[in-house]
């Protein structure tokens, strides 16, 4: 199909300014961005007018903004005029119809993680009627979530089916201006999951299995809205530990999480995607805003991530505690090999009384690549009796990688406590040879020893995920040695 | 099992073997004995494989193979044990999970079926009551905190699980208080078995009070300067090492 069909497509959309138009034969914007690609995306979604302005919005702003360059991350100029905004999820017919199809090397690694053979198939992207099981297993799924009065279904659905509490919540922790990659994905975001608990309500299931299984095409502007209502209980798990391989360079997503009175938000977060070759050829911009925000009194945000692909990764999940009494924990676990550079870490801004924080990071940098953590921990004036406890953990795998600390501490509050314990480490040869004496062999000694230093972190994961993950965290530092 | 010809060896380029001719055969207990700086530990590394000990001449047959010729790994999984005289800590690791891994890479090396948590944690429990390792000790990271007694249990406690054929024992006895002497000592005892050698690293004869060998060597400046058998341990500890050494 023609580029000019696709351009005089989009054309005509710009006509339909107010109108709601469905019937689109073009699966992909032109290139670029500009008020018409918005108008696109949007027609697509068959979106409400509101939801239209709200992306224009976004759109005048980050025109008027300009990216950061506070990071300790160095890479090519990004080209946003260079790039397409929207496509379809594959169909059926352009993807693989068996495993024979795909990438072995993508297959040894599922073999590695131990991903069952029905997983694999969903994960690399084989077409939905070759998996048996796969629809069933969501039916069952979804049939418990509904009874459970839990709302788990695409951004793009909520939007149109449960408007008011997306109007409500959507852009309210992570306001439309915030940041240069924020309003960009406020602009253009593809697709991402919405997540109402009622109150009261504690989610009869991780979230995990069926994300799992269900949105495994997502898109690089995801945007992700959880809320727990009143006294309710969730945990989601995003992304997973097979390898994602995504053709689309830059990604910007953003999540947010609203935590009402007494509810408790438990976020995880395994990210694997493509970190780029040993040369540091290719790979994925990975440009992240995830904020919660602890609104309601005794309620608890906790963030736990695994992030061991992108070659530039830049995020900050973080945690505003309002509510008094409220909770906020992160705990990460951050891998960089070959070239791969990381800038991550947290924010806990105490506001409410009684607040309190925990933030545990473990920096792992191997090969030639560059490990930040970057924090901040600040206690507002109202903030009585804020307490924070921060351990940075930083280890070395050989010698031509670096890790670095910036933690930023602010108290305007003098009955705040706060704790900073940070440490560097390196993998040393007498542990390596203590290992190998018992038979272990080099990388599989270092995986034990990272895994081993990641332990308190690994805990907080879901059990089945836990597992993987310790896989993930070997594979990951891979030709890091020897 | 072990035959040791003329071996030299040399770290950061110092000769500290200088030439060693020994020979383990399969079943026996050989007592190695010297002052510091003899190159008593040396010789434990090169059997091992540790990097930076560069050989210069001489040959090592592991039961009649090139032990030279294999990697840190391979030699464990053909049976080479080394129990360390200062134990490294392993953070974050339990004693339980370390022990699980180092099995089943060896298992798996030897194209063995791996052991499930089930097998695993039943053959753990048998070899662990004997020497004193409790329940709570095996949650624990492996050596992080140990007394010197339980690290030195914990490393029997592996040789017991891994039954090599060739087990080298680095000053086990250094740090020991009697009552743990005696525990340790029993647990080697216990795996003294017709097809397990056994090379006793050691400054002191007390070990061999515990540990009776069938023979003894005097190492110094790098050289076997005196072979006999338990005797020569007693002989030993009355003159000390200077008599024999200037001999």
């Amino acid at each position: 199909m023609a580029v000019r069909e696709t351009v005089e497509t989009v054309d005509e959309v710009g006509k339909y300014k107010y109108g709601f138009f469905t019937d689109i034969e073009s699966e992909k914007a032109p290139k670029g961005l500009n008020e018409d690609t918005i108008r696109f995306i949007s027609a697509k979604k068959d979106e409400p007018e509101w939801m239209l302005e709200w992306r224009l919005e976004a759109y005048r702003r980050w025109l008027t903004m300009q990216e950061p360059s506070w990071a300790k991350v160095n890479y090519p100029e990004i080209d946003f005029q260079d790039a397409y905004y929207y496509s379809a999820p594959k169909s059926d017919e352009d993807r693989p119809k068996s495993l024979d199809e795909v990438d072995p090397k993508l297959l040894e690694t599922y073999e590695k993680l131990g991903i069952p053979l029905s997983e694999q198939k969903m994960l690399a992207g084989v077409a939905v009627d070759a998996v048996f099981d796969s629809v069933s297993v969501a039916t069952t799924f979804k049939g418990k979530l509904k009874e459970a009065g839990v709302i788990f279904c695409p951004m793009s659905e909520a939007i149109r089916d449960y408007p008011d509490l997306v109007r409500k919540y959507l852009g309210s922790v992570v306001p439309v201006s915030d940041n240069f990659y924020a309003t960009l994905n406020s602009a253009v975001f593809s697709d991402g999951s919405f997540v109402y608990i009622p109150k009261g309500v504690r989610c009869p299931m991780e979230l995990s299995t069926y994300f799992r299984i269900n949105e495994a095409q997502t898109g690089q502007f995801e945007r992700t809205l959880i809320v727990a209502d009143e006294g309710s209980y969730v945990s989601y798990l995003e992304g997973c530990t097979a390898p994602m391989r995504d053709e689309n360079q830059v990604h910007a997503a953003v999540v947010e999480l609203v935590a009402l009175e007494g509810a408790e938000i438990k976020y995880s977060t395994v990210q694997n995607w493509y970190p780029g070759d040993e040369n540091g050829k290719g790979g994925i911009y990975n440009f992240v805003t995830k904020r919660g925000d602890c609104r309601g009194a005794d309620s608890k945000i906790s963030w736990t991530q695994v992030e061991t692909g992108s070659a530039v990764t830049w995020k900050y999940p973080s945690c505003i505690l309002r509510g008094d009494n409220s909770v906020g924990e992160f705990y990460s676990i951050a891998i960089s090999n070959n070239y791969q550079q990381v800038d991550s870490g947290t924010k806990m801004i105490h506001l409410g009384k009684n607040t309190s924080s925990r933030i545990i990071s473990k920096g792992i940098s191997a090969g030639k690549s560059s490990n930040t953590y970057r924090g901040l921990v600040s206690v507002h004036k109202k903030a009585e009796d804020a307490r924070n406890f921060t351990q940075c953990d930083s280890l070395l795998v050989g010698d031509k990688c670096s890790a670095h600390t910036v933690p930023y501490i602010e108290s305007k509050n003098p009955s705040a406590v706060l704790e900073h314990e940070a440490t560097t480490s390196k993998i040393s040869e007498d542990q390596l040879f203590y290992c190998m004496q018992r038979g272990l062999g080099e990388e599989e000694a270092v995986a034990l020893l990272v895994n081993g230093f990641c332990r308190d972190v690994l805990q907080q994961l879901p059990m089945e995920f836990a597992v993987e993950a310790q896989k993930l965290v070997g594979i990951s530092l891979e030709g890091s040695v020897g | 099992m072990l035959e040791i010809k003329d071996l030299h060896v040399k770290v950061d380029g110092k000769e500290i073997l200088k030439g060693i001719t020994l020979s383990v055969g399969t079943g026996e207990v050989h007592a190695i004995m010297g002052p510091n700086g003899s190159g008593k530990s040396t010789l434990s590394y090169v059997l091992s494989g540790r990097e930076g000990y560069e050989i210069t001449k001489g040959e090592i047959l592991y039961k009649g193979k090139d032990l030279r010729a294999m990697e840190i790994e391979e030699r464990a999984a053909a049976g080479v044990f080394l129990a360390f005289q200062y134990p490294i800590e392993i953070p974050g690791v339990t004693t339980m999970t370390f022990l699980k891994t180092a099995l089943n890479a060896q298992r798996k090396a030897r194209g063995e079926e791996e052991l499930d948590a089930v097998k695993f944690l039943r053959l753990v429990r048998e070899k662990a009551g004997p020497l004193n390792v409790s329940e709570d000790m095996l949650k624990r990271p492996l050596n992080v905190g140990f007394s010197g007694g339980e690290k030195k249990r914990a490393e029997i406690l592996q040789m017991a699980l891994l039954e090599p054929s060739l087990a080298v024992l680095d000053e086990t006895d250094s740090g020991l208080d009697i009552d743990a002497l005696k525990v340790v000592s029993d647990g080697v005892n216990a795996l003294r078995s017709p097809d397990r050698s056994m090379i006793v690293i050691t400054h002191y004869q007390r070990l061999l009070n515990h540990i009776v060998p069938d023979k003894v060597h005097v190492l110094s400046a790098g050289r076997i300067v005196r072979t006999g058998g338990k005797e020569l341990a007693h002989e030993l500890e009355e003159t000390g090492y200077a008599d024999i050494v200037e001999a």
